[in-house]
């Protein structure tokens, strides 16, 4: 057994929240710049490097990206061999929620009721979802997420007989529907199979994936090509002011599902895509 | 070409702006989004007085980040447009004149932009940071118990914009896309 004291993750959680909304990861600003190379509608590529210009200001001034700095979604893997001491791991990631979101000067964005709506002013509680995993490592992911992107996400329970094109032909119809309102360019986050529930998580855990990596499956990873190029050829652009660059990556996570169904879920992310992890 | 326009916005200047038009908006703006805006609907329906008088004003939908020291506003991008739209239309018809957010807005929206001659522009999503540093004062003004939701009273200088429904009722997120679809072939032989 390894011992880790609550206060570690707490800690970790609060840097977590801040460097996520402050700094662009290494492969998005790749992305971006990969983009706007081969961006030639001028209105597009002035907003590309306005994104980016953004993400340099972001970081030299330690200050948020985005206004929205999000709803905390914050992941956990736990190894079996671990075990948590100094008080409730639950307790533990909040507080560093709300650490990171006083101190980091975040936006508090979360309300304790959907319909009361009365702002809770430290951004709790936190989305938490627990792995547990063999050994003894213990892992934490931090995914800040905006609701511009997320209130344009949907899901659908396809037939079967609907198969590769079905999904396809849904994720086209959401990135249309979708069309300026997530910030685009934007990240897509898709999950395939499972149940209803299950799906929605795979989409949000597809979004965590370094936009480097393509699924490991050599279809699925395919799959991921097709869709970046016929999301790219819808003509949506940067904002929505028309252009090649609608989205900067599609990422595919599977799982097992029923002789019934077929799940779909689709995560919409802004081009920041915010996330970070670390290990404890 | 980008236009620089200084507000309060009149007739003259909502006349001559275009959809696509980029302009720099310098001036005072006011901020609002969904909690302000259905308190100011309320207090409309119910025959009162607004916390500040909207004729010929322009709202910004932004809930922007607390500020650092020294700073007069956080990061302070905007925020989605369409979940105003079901308060847009009296606001129109009691004099506000602009309205800066990005995304999509409704037909009753769009009607009522055409209807008292008002503007629609969309500023940069997603770079907060940047746009910040064109806001050089903020005053809350209502509701400070809503937090970033509150209504703030905002100097801007050369904040950058686009028209993206102009009074005539185009709409810049159609005819963007639909430029670029017809001229793409001209950029990726």
């Amino acid at each position: 057994m390894r011992d880790i004291h609550v206060s570690k993750v707490t800690e970790t959680v609060k840097k977590l929240c801040i460097d996520a909304n402050y700094y662009l990861t290494d492969d998005i600003r790749e992305r971006l710049e990969e983009a706007r190379a081969q961006e030639k509608f001028p209105i597009a590529n002035n907003i590309l490097d306005i994104l980016i210009k953004n993400a340099d200001i972001a970081s030299n001034e330690e200050r948020p990206m985005c206004q929205d700095t999000g709803m905390a979604v914050v992941f956990l893997e736990i190894g079996q061999e671990v075990h948590i001491v100094g008080g409730s791991l639950e307790e533990a990631v909040n507080e560093g929620v709300r650490q990171g979101y006083i101190e980091g000067y975040l936006r508090k964005s979360v309300v304790a009721d959907p319909i009361e709506r009365i702002n809770t002013n430290d951004n709790t509680p936190a989305i938490i979802y627990y792995t547990i995993t063999s050994g003894d490592s213990f892992k934490i992911t931090v995914a800040p997420k905006g609701f511009g992107s997320e209130n344009m996400s949907q899901i659908k329970m396809l037939k079967p007989a609907d198969g590769v094109e079905g999904i396809k032909e849904f994720v086209l119809q959401v990135v249309k529907d979708a069309g300026p309102n997530p910030c685009p360019p934007i990240v897509v986050g898709i999950g395939i199979g499972g149940t209803f529930d299950k799906a929605a998580l795979l989409a949000k855990k597809a979004l965590l994936r370094s936009t480097n990596e393509r699924n490991h499956h050599p279809f699925y990873a395919e799959l991921e090509n097709q869709l970046l190029t016929e999301i790219n050829a819808l003509g949506i652009g940067p904002q929505g002011f028309g252009g090649r660059t609608t989205a900067l990556a599609v990422n595919i996570e599977t799982y097992a599902t029923h002789i019934a169904g077929l799940p779909v879920a689709v995560n919409i992310n802004c081009h920041a895509t915010r996330h970070g992890e670390a290990s404890l | 070409m980008i236009k620089r326009i200084t507000m309060p916005l009149t007739e003259e200047i909502i006349k001559d702006l275009k959809v696509g038009d980029s302009v720099l908006l310098t001036g005072i703006i006011y901020t609002a989004r969904d909690a302000a805006h259905k308190r100011l609907v309320t207090l409309i329906s119910e025959g009162k007085d607004l916390p500040f008088d909207i004729k010929g004003q322009v709202i910004y939908y932004v809930g922007p980040t607390p500020a650092k020291e020294g700073q007069p506003i956080g990061s302070a991008g905007p925020t989605t447009s369409y979940r105003m739209d079901p308060y847009t239309p009296i606001l129109l018809q009691k004099g506000l004149k602009g309205m800066i957010g990005k995304g999509t807005r409704n037909q009753e929206v769009m009607e009522a932009i055409k209807q008292c001659s008002a503007v629609y522009f969309a500023a940069i999503g997603g770079a907060a940071a940047m746009t910040a540093k064109c806001v050089k004062s903020s005053e809350v003004i209502a509701y400070e118990d809503l937090g970033a939701e509150a209504i703030r009273k905002l100097y801007v200088e050369d904040f950058p914009a686009v028209v993206v429904i102009d009074k005539k009722g185009n709409n810049y997120y159609e005819i963007g896309q639909q430029n670029y679809l017809k001229t793409r072939d001209q950029f990726y032989l």
